[in-house]
């Protein structure tokens, strides 16, 4: 249990009559990068906002350092949630502010670094994701899509987190950049020696930046294992994800209402 | 469909709504007496919710006043309408119609724009983000809100008050040919600080009312574009309902005896 630096015991969640989580069982260990696969709308997202507090769970244990989150005061968790960064599906850019100060938001109103402080780090931060210093100048809503994956992957690094979540990191960009965006993740998490958690349907990424893989269905892991094993895993429905089947075990339900 | 079903889900849905509004208003008034305290913050709404409504609202203290002064013509009898119009207007502003009419047409600009930009903010994630970089939500987007608008609440009714007795007195001494003089007299005679000072009060209590049901429709926007639209009509139509229930309900409390 020493080396779990997040552990997810029974965790259940739904939605009105809608199951989310069915009993997620998950642990994702020190300093290593866990990629968890699944289809659209398998609860994925809803998993990582339960760690972040964002979501509450129905039932179950989640454990960060060996600590119940859940049974923490606002104030215990404020601080384990300082070990977290995050990048959103959607990037989730605050667009009434520039970018450099998406990035530095962390360090100015969590940390109350001082602002002239703040900017050098966010543009150090910038450059290490690709961007030019004058991109920090700019809004949110001047980027395109793959620059505002890139400023969200800059802002979830900023405070040097313990722990990083990467929601979907690659969706939505061509796949040179996709590769761009992997190589920084491989990079960064490296340098701060992180314990990352990432969500993707995408293969290639997840060749790329796994350590561990699990395979997330119907609010289960249904499997988990190494990268090396996810080609002869001998689960049917990682056989059909991986390979891109519609025929399967896995229904896409497409025809019903 | 059967009738009681309908009828007690309504109350159900009803009853959570409720308790959710209520948690909402603890959290953000617990809130504004921790720190941190985001004064640059509370600048800016000020600025945004006050400054911005000026001349809405002060046309339509002008022209509220000035029609008030026709119609007490009209309607009371010639024999000393002189003196009747001058007091009639200067209360029927300074209690009622300066804080009713100047906190609802707030409610229509500044509901709107908050829970907009809230929902917005919501759909895309963003206040999920704030979490996630250790800052409060309820701090960081209500709290200033709430301050800003029962600080400038109050500053705006006060200006309209002002205004609302000049537009009396324009009609009054341009087309009615009132005496100027013996106008000002019988406003400042009959013109106690407690009917301006219980107008003030009412704003101040308005103000809450306007960024509190701004702040909760956009929180609780879901759904994308079409919810966040959902979410500003239904600031609008509940802080204007409530504004004329709490104005009712001072009324009877104020000016008891
Ligand atoms: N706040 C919420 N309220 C109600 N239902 C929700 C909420 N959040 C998520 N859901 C539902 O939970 C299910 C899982 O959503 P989730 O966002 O976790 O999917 P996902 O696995 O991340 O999918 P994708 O790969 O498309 O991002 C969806 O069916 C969604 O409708
Ligand atoms: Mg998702």
């Amino acid at each position: 249990m020493s080396d779990a630096k997040i552990e997810l015991r029974n965790v259940h969640k739904r939605f009105g009559k809608k199951v989310v989580l069915d009993g997620i069982n998950l642990t994702v260990p020190k300093g290593e990068s866990l990629v968890v696969i699944g289809g659209s709308g398998t609860g994925k997202s809803v998993m990582i906002k339960c760690v972040l507090g964002i979501i509450r769970p129905d039932s179950g244990e989640i454990f960060v350092d060996g600590k119940n989150v859940l049974k923490m005061d606002a104030g215990e968790r404020e601080k384990v949630l300082r070990k977290f960064g995050m990048l959103f599906q959607g990037a989730a850019l605050f667009d009434s502010l520039p970018v450099w100060e998406n990035v530095a938001f962390g360090l100015i109103q969590g940390r109350k670094m001082k602002r002239k402080q703040a900017k050098d780090i966010a543009v150090e931060k910038l450059a290490k994701v690709g961007l030019a210093a004058e991109v920090g100048e700019l809004y949110p809503a001047e980027l395109s899509g793959g620059m505002q994956k890139r400023v969200g992957l800059a802002r979830a690094i900023a405070a040097d987190p313990e722990i990083i979540f990467f929601d979907e990191p690659t969706t939505g960009l061509d796949p040179i950049m996709a590769d761009v965006i992997n190589d920084l993740i491989v990079d960064s998490v490296k340098d701060l020696g992180a314990t990352t958690l990432s969500i993707t349907h995408d293969m290639a990424s997840v060749r790329k930046i796994a350590d561990k893989v699990a395979m997330i269905h119907k609010g289960k892991i249904i499997w988990a294992g190494s990268r090396a094993e996810v080609d002869d895993s001998g689960n049917d429905y990682v056989d059909q994800f991986i390979h891109g089947r519609a025929e399967g075990p896995i229904q896409m339900e497409v025809l019903k209402p | 469909m059967n009738v009681f079903a309908i009828i007690g889900r309504v109350v159900l849905s009803t009853l959570a709504e409720i308790g959710a509004l209520t948690r909402f208003v603890w959290l953000a008034v617990t809130h504004i007496f921790r720190p941190p305290f985001f004064w640059r913050l509370i600048a800016q709404q000020m600025l945004r919710i006050g400054y911005f409504s000026l001349p809405v609202v002060a046309l339509t203290a002008f022209f509220t006043g000035g029609a008030l002064a026709l119609q007490i013509y009209y309607g009371g009898n010639t024999f000393n309408s002189e003196s009747i119009v001058a007091t009639i207007v200067a209360l029927g502003i300074t209690r009622e119609l300066g804080p009713v009419l100047g906190g609802l047409m707030v409610a229509g600009r500044v509901s709107a724009a908050i829970a907009a930009e809230l929902g917005t903010m919501r759909v895309t994630e963003q206040i999920d983000a704030l979490t996630t970089l250790s800052t409060n939500p309820h701090k960081y987007l209500v709290v200033p809100r709430v301050v800003a608008a029962v600080i400038t609440l109050p500053a705006l009714v006060f200006i309209a008050d002002i205004i609302g007795i000049m537009g009396g007195f324009v009609v009054g001494t341009g087309s009615l040919e009132f005496n100027p003089g013996v106008y000002i007299k019988n406003t400042v005679d009959f013109l106690d600080a407690d009917d301006v000072i219980s107008g003030l009060i009412k704003a101040g209590v308005f103000g809450f009312i306007i960024a509190i049901m701004g702040c909760f429709h956009g929180f609780n926007s879901k759904g994308g574009a079409q919810g966040v639209g959902r979410a500003t009509t239904n600031a609008v139509v509940t802080a204007s309902i409530l504004i004329l229930a709490a104005n009712y309900v001072m009324t009877s409390l104020l000016f008891a005896n």
